[in-house]
């Protein structure tokens, strides 16, 4: 028998269900109390495409070091859907725990000799106490929920209180949620040595950059949406696709609260449901072009969809904002698992000379940001850009600085003349003339003046007044123009963040967006094996000088990153000078999210970290 | 290419009421085909949106991709034009009409760019219903990439290589109607004092006002055998006339109302029809889909107003959307104050 494991505040628990039967908001509940405790966490939904029936876990790690990227293994299994059993029972760390429904025993298969089973009679339990179907289900999952408490040392009260919060509108339902918690607490307390080994409690905790701020509890996709709102969007327009769709539908909910005229109900948006992905840009490039601040959201397989318009925005120079929520592809590939593989696609998307501007968040406080700064760059630039979250980011709750947006902070609709301006003017406007040298030009609205400042947008070839041209020295000129604008874009857009080691050092690591934390985590265990790393986080594309600098001050960079091919590797070796060999790429692309142990493992076997290593300490895995 | 016109023009040409003259209206010249049927287009587009007393700026013309769509050029020259991808104008159209919904807005399209390839934006922005003019010039052949047949080419047409057209010709009036078009009307660019009050109704429509106006391509399409040719379509087509008197314009003829049907429109201007043939109910689409389906049965054409609803809400209505257009709202409508955030974030604790 392996003793328990014996932790406080550093486990992960995860919960294997049934999709469709109610597991989700149990578990939710099971996550913000840890929330509510002041303890840093993570909480990831994996789930099928799919609505009912069908295996779905919640995978939460609780860690008072505030290492909230995916871990790998699991300290305590709550196992209560039959059909997944044999791989949560594997899944489990020898010393770990199983918590199972235990009206029928447990198959002698799915015994291992080094985990300790809690069995709860949840069926049975729940026979006894509900007459309703639909309650037997549903009050299983908070029973489990109310043993956790026991169990794992929690503070019950905390329950409680959400609990009554979630109802406040529903009064009657209180009650009953609370009685079946106290069921699992009680049930757990009578028959189980509480607390196990494993334990949450409160105390102190080390991640002041998360405790400290006061933090929220919210998933990408909601902060990218109230990004929208406070970056001024009116018009949305969409097509639904798993994982990008709680984009438009926050963002409609919330402007509904916010920008509704209370004597009117009139409203100062516009939501359309487009057909498909193409006419979604299509609507967004046009309330652009007529002086709205618009925005779609999308994956993958829509940016596919979208090239087409987004290479007409570019060349035309229409402001437009696109959010990627990004998933595994290819095709249609795995709809509900996480990837960072629209990278090329999106940077070049559509056909000739294109390239595009991505913003990465890696947090929700950043997906809010950004998307706001989002807004205001496709003015500023006059070009598409592409907030590039994933799924992870986007549809799981994460521990989040709270959003913020500082009094007086106005919108920068960047250079449109209005009347006046057209009115002063002695020359003759020019759509696409360079004035002030920095590649971009002075755009008009329709309708702004009688007599000046009208033009004809188009896909085509045209001079400097916007006047169709198959001159090929304008052409030239024009395209030679969006490059100097390129240029200045790299001064527009948020700089990487970089973290240095204490120690001088060849080695480099770089990542982006949602592989952060584990990088951040994987840094730190590297320094305990005197592997110093320094690391850089891309948080946007064109890559500035900060970026080239990294390269050259490094010998060794890892970049990390989450599909087959390497991406973001490839396009530091497109768009900057740097030699491909010092470029080590360590990629994870199961569409589950990357952990620290997984970048710790590759980096420690390259040959030029393993050099450095003491030589008593040669064999890697006894390392890790 | 595209060529500008002198500007001179003589001191005395008359005005509109709003004291804009004809010219005011005009674009650079058409670098069309001699003989483009899509030049009386333009040409009636001009007159009407004079006789309407609009003011250039505040018109909107999208366009797709086309012989078609190259003609917002070679009219509003002081409008802003929008000449975006292939069969994508509806979309594009869609946005700009969110943002703004005091301007008037002409979509110009082709028979590819709307039967083809843009089908699927053609059929649900009708659904919408979105405030517009939408004009397919439609003489069932691909032309910039000389004269393959188009979705809307007749079965049995011949075209320029004498080959029969072996499939089924779309008629987009009917599927217009069939999408629920709010106002949908059929011409000919050969027939302009039908055209140009069917655009007039067209621009004063509160809703999507559908043209498809059949405009022979002399260069790959005016053949013998063609049924999209000059000739084809004056024979066989059955014109019912009208008159479009706008809300400003005095009634100056009195007819005897039995020989007439009435379109009254929201702003009290209304349409008026001439009777040439048996009366059916115009605001009844599917009686109009059965008669355009008999002169279809027949091979004759079947032109002018075939529908109109005047009281269906359009895009702007359904989604409630301010008086004050969204592209005018400023900072102050659209940040929230920081205090909600804050307000937010408890909520998210």
């Amino acid at each position: 028998m392996r003793p328990p494991l014996q932790s406080v505040n550093d486990c992960v628990v995860k919960f294997a269900n049934v999709n469709g039967s109610g597991s989700a908001s149990a578990n939710g509940l099971f996550a913000k109390a840890v929330f509510r405790m002041g303890i840093p966490l993570s909480a990831k939904n994996i789930f099928p495409s799919n609505i009912q029936g069908l295996p779905t876990w919640f995978e939460v790690r609780v860690n008072h070091k505030g290492y909230i990227g995916r871990r790998g293994g699991v300290d305590f299994m709550v196992g209560v859907n039959p059909h997944s059993m044999v791989r949560d029972v594997a899944e489990v760390v020898p010393g770990g725990y199983f918590l199972h429904d235990s009206t029928k025993p447990l198959a002698p298969t799915l015994k291992r000799e080094d985990l300790h089973y809690v069995g709860i009679p949840l069926t049975d339990m729940c026979i006894r106490e509900y007459r309703k179907p639909r309650h037997r289900q549903l009050f299983k999952n908070v029973i489990y929920v109310g043993a956790l408490a026991a169990l794992l040392d929690m503070d019950f009260q905390v329950f409680k209180d959400l609990i009554n919060e979630q109802f406040k509108r529903k009064e009657k339902l209180i009650p009953a949620n609370i009685n079946a918690l106290e069921m699992g607490y009680n049930y757990a307390k009578e028959h189980y040595e509480c607390p196990l080994g494993v334990r949450i409690q409160r105390g102190p905790c080390e991640a002041r950059h998360l405790t400290e701020t006061n933090p929220i509890f919210i998933d990408g996709n909601t902060a990218t949406a109230l990004g929208a709102i406070y970056g001024g969007a009116t018009v949305a327009a969409w097509y639904p696709i798993t994982p990008s769709t709680s984009v438009v539908e926050a963002f409609e909910k919330y402007a509904n609260k916010l920008r509704v005229d209370p004597g009117t109900g009139q409203k100062k948006f516009a939501v359309v449901q487009a057909e498909d992905e193409l006419a979604a840009l299509g609507v967004v490039i046009g309330g652009s072009w007529n002086g709205a601040r618009s925005f779609t959201a999308t994956s993958g397989p829509g940016i596919s969809l979208m090239s087409e318009f987004l290479g007409l925005a570019y060349f035309a120079e229409i402001p437009a904002v696109l959010v990627d929520v990004q998933r595994a592809g290819p095709s249609t590939g795995m709809p509900t698992r996480v990837q960072q593989s629209d990278v090329i696609s999106c940077a070049y998307a559509s056909h000739g000379d294109t390239k595009h501007v991505l913003l990465i968040p890696s947090t929700p406080a950043e997906c809010f940001e950004m998307m706001a700064q989002s807004l205001d760059l496709a003015d500023q630039l006059q070009t598409p850009i592409i907030l590039l979250s994933d799924l992870d980011l986007g549809m799981n709750d994460w521990m989040s600085p709270p959003l913020d947006w500082e009094k007086g902070r106005g919108l920068d609709r960047g250079k449109v003349l209005d009347g006046d301006a057209l009115d002063k003017m002695q020359e003759r406007f020019g759509r696409y003339l360079d004035v002030d040298g920095d590649g971009i030009p002075y755009r008009t609205y329709p309708a702004t003046h009688p007599e000046k400042g009208a033009f004809f947008t188009r896909g085509t070839s045209r001079d400097e007044y916007a006047t169709y041209t198959e001159n090929g020295a304008e052409y030239v000129k024009n395209m030679d123009r969006l490059i100097a604008k390129w240029e200045t874009a790299k001064k527009y857009v948020p700089s990487p963040k970089m973290r240095k080691s204490p120690w001088k050092t060849e080695f480099g690591m770089m990542f982006y967006g949602t592989s952060s934390s584990s990088c951040y985590e994987a840094m730190d265990h590297l320094a305990q094996k005197n592997i110093w790393v320094d690391t850089l986080r891309v948080r946007a594309f064109p890559f500035n000088e900060d970026v080239q600098r990294f390269l050259d001050n490094h010998q060794y960079i890892f970049v990390v990153e989450q599909n087959r091919d390497a991406q973001m590797r490839q396009l530091l070796i497109n768009e900057c000078d740097v030699n491909p060999d010092k470029l080590i790429a360590i990629l994870n692309y199961d569409g589950m999210p990357i952990t620290a142990h997984f970048i710790q493992l590759e980096i420690l076997k390259l040959e030029c970290v393993s050099d450095q290593l003491h030589a008593d300490a040669l064999d890697v895995n006894a390392l890790i | 290419m595209s060529f500008t016109k002198s500007k001179f023009r003589h001191p005395k040409l008359p005005t509109n009421r709003r004291g804009f003259t004809r010219a005011s209206y005009e674009g650079a010249i058409s670098t069309l085909c001699a003989g483009c049927g899509h030049d009386s287009i333009s040409a009636a587009i001009i007159q009407a949106c004079y006789e309407l007393e609009l003011e250039p700026h505040k018109i909107a013309k999208m366009s797709g991709i086309g012989c078609s769509s190259k003609t917002p050029t070679y009219f509003l020259g002081k409008s802003h034009g929008f000449n975006s991808v292939h069969g994508r104008m509806p979309s594009v159209a869609t946005g700009a009409n969110l943002a703004n919904k005091d301007l008037t807005y002409i979509g110009v399209s082709g028979d590819g760019d709307t039967a083809s390839i843009g089908m699927g934006q053609f059929i649900h922005v009708i659904r919408r219903n979105l405030n517009m003019l939408y004009i397919v010039e439609n003489n069932g052949c691909y032309g910039l990439t000389k004269g393959q047949d188009s979705a809307t080419a007749d079965e049995g047409s011949v075209n320029k290589k004498g080959i029969e057209n072996p499939f089924y010709g779309l008629d987009l009036a009917s599927l217009a109607l069939q999408a629920g078009a709010s106002f949908v009307g059929r011409s000919f660019s050969g027939d302009k004092n039908q055209l140009i009050p069917l655009i007039k109704a067209g621009l004063t429509h509160k809703g999507f006002a559908f043209l498809d106006v059949i405009s022979p391509c002399v260069t790959f399409n005016n053949h013998e055998h063609s049924t999209k040719s000059y000739g084809h379509v004056r024979d066989s087509k059955d014109a019912v006339p009208l008159d479009f008197i706008a809300h400003q314009d005095e009634i100056t003829a009195e007819y005897d109302p039995g020989s007439t049907q009435e379109v009254k429109m929201h702003d009290g201007s209304y349409i008026r029809l001439y009777k040439s043939r048996e009366d059916y109910d115009i605001s009844d689409p599917f009686a109009a889909l059965t008669e355009v389906a008999k002169y279809n049965r027949q091979g004759k054409i079947l032109t002018g107003l075939l529908h109109a609803d005047t009281y269906k809400k359009s895009l702007h209505e359904t989604l409630n959307t301010s008086d004050t257009p969204l592209q005018k709202l400023g900072d102050e409508d659209l940040i929230p104050d920081s205090e909600f955030l804050a307000t937010i974030n408890q909520s998210l604790r």
